[in-house]
């Protein structure tokens, strides 16, 4: 049984049509990764799926009470607001502070518990977004753009992460990115959106799809140059903000 | 001796009603950026006090629907086209005119509009009481049973979302507490006032608070020395007691921040 599908999904806000016809499945254990320009409908897709949108045509069946764990672009938390990561992690339903070490840990972020979250650095933020969408125990882990602002050794050890992830969980990750050569090797089929559809398959086939060059031009060649960058240039990601 | 008591006594009482409900629904307030909102819902108000002595209902349920119609207006015009607050300005201002010209029309009827500007705390009778205590009880009830929603839905909506909670419904708890407390307040502290006692509270309790319970906590403290202060302050100073109370607020607030800014020194 699928987790989720779209079929024939059409979204139009106002004149602005902003996804047509686009179809798509995903199973149980798979990591799929949507790719596409700003502007693409890539996180509309995604707010369609958790249901903070209804589509104006087409149809999205979900598998009955699947359990999604998202991780949004990048929670803007207001500064007038006092939090500590398990606070952040309670949230959801009652946990014991087993159950939040543990996830926080699986998350590759042990011990920040107490930690105020206005005062984690990016990576560790994400990471802690994650041990939250861990703690519902998601089929589906849905991670709308989680890298960005971090830097390119941060991005790859965080999508190591989400790879542990689904091979000691076994759930489903669906996910969005604008750069296809960040989650190649962590993804097992990739769609190419561009508004509809414009290919999809095997990354290595995508990205040498006459339809994803199209989109993306002379950008592969940028950021494969980017790519090569940062293996002979290591930043301190892990660096915490929090020196008061 | 025992009169005076007892008048005292009943201010005392409706404040610490009033801030029970003003402290937790304040830091909501505060966090979702909602200040402006308060204070429209509030001026609102003063035209549901015009109406409900021109038709000859009480003054609580009066504001109480108005302030409600007011925060539905907001909510459902946010977004169409005009920035939130020159809706929040047109509205609040225009609701506060009407009421005001609305008012001078009631002929036979003597009424201190200035009473539900600035409150008369001081006039507060025992029935007041039973009100506002009501109202209170009301808001905290709303703000607790619902209170992991509401701060995940202030959190990130999608978020929200995605965990099953619709935020446009937990947003409408947020108004109708609002609505609530401002018609409970509105005869304690007046409409003007009303925000100051939402928000200054709030922010005064945040320097020291580690999460959104303790905030809560502290704003309800910090509320409740302020009424207390306020009141004996006034009778001390022969002062405007409403007024008096927002002051002793302000006062916190002021401490609160240097505190903690030489906090940060060392």
């Amino acid at each position: 049984m699928s987790l989720f599908e779209f079929s024939n999904v059409t979204l139009r806000i106002g004149d602005t049509t902003i996804l047509t016809h686009v179809s798509m499945r995903m199973e149980p254990g798979e990591i799929v990764t949507i790719v596409g320009p700003n502007g693409s409908g890539k996180s509309t897709l995604l707010r369609l799926l958790i249901g903070s949108l209804a589509p104006t045509g087409g149809r999205i069946s979900k598998a009955p009470k699947l359990r999604i764990g998202y991780v949004p672009q990048r929670l803007a938390i207001d500064p007038t607001l006092p939090m500590t990561a398990a606070n952040l992690l309670g949230l959801r339903r009652k946990v014991s502070t087993a159950e939040i070490s543990q996830a926080l840990e699986e998350a590759g972020v042990g011990g920040l518990e107490r930690r105020q979250v206005s005062d984690l650095s990016g990576g560790q933020l994400q990471r802690v977004m994650l041990a939250r969408a861990l703690l519902g125990a998601p089929e589906l882990l849905v991670l709308d753009e989680a890298t960005q602002g971090l830097d390119q050794p941060g991005t790859a050890a965080f999508y190591r992460q989400i790879e542990d992830v689904r091979r000691s969980r076994g759930c489903g990750v669906l996910m969005v990115s604008h750069d296809l050569h960040v989650v190649m090797s962590t993804s097992d089929r990739v769609i190419c959106l561009n508004g509809h559809i414009c290919c999809e398959g095997e990354p290595s086939h995508v990205a040498s799809a006459p339809e994803y060059r199209a989109l993306f031009g002379e950008g592969t060649r940028g950021a494969l140059a980017l790519y090569t960058h940062h293996h002979n240039h290591r930043h301190d990601c892990g660096a915490s903000e929090a020196a008061e | 001796m025992s009169l005076l008591d007892d008048f005292m006594i009943r201010a005392v009482l409706a404040g610490l009603g009033l801030a029970l409900a003003a402290a937790p629904l304040g830091c909501f307030v505060v966090w979702r950026r909602m200040a402006y909102f308060g204070d429209a819902t509030a001026h609102a108000a003063i035209l549901g006090v015009a109406l409900a002595l021109g038709f000859s209902v009480s003054i609580f349920s009066g504001a109480l629907v108005v302030a409600l119609i007011m925060a539905l207006t907001v909510s459902t015009l946010s977004g169409r086209g005009f920035a939130m607050d020159t809706i929040l300005g047109v509205l609040a201002h225009s609701a506060l005119a009407f009421g005001l010209v609305g008012a001078s029309f009631l002929s036979g009827v003597r009424i201190d509009l200035m009473a539900y500007l600035f409150g008369d705390i001081l006039a507060v009778m025992p029935s007041d009481l039973v009100v506002i205590w009501g109202g209170a009880a009301l808001v905290v009830g709303l703000i607790t049973w619902r209170w992991s929603a509401l701060l995940t839905a202030t959190l990130n909506p999608d978020l929200a979302r995605a965990e099953g909670i619709d935020p446009d419904r937990e947003q409408l708890v947020l108004t109708l507490a609002l609505a609530i407390t401002v018609a409970v307040a509105i005869k304690v502290v007046g409409a003007l006032l009303i925000t100051a006692m939402l928000i200054i509270p709030a922010a005064a309790a945040r320097p020291f608070s580690r999460s959104p319970v303790s905030m809560a906590g502290l704003a309800l403290v910090m509320a409740a020395v302020s009424v207390i202060g306020g009141v004996q302050a006034s009778y001390q100073l022969d002062s405007p007691t409403g007024p008096t109370i927002v002051c002793v607020a302000a006062t916190l607030f002021l401490l609160s921040l240097s505190t903690s800014r030489l906090g940060r020194h060392h």
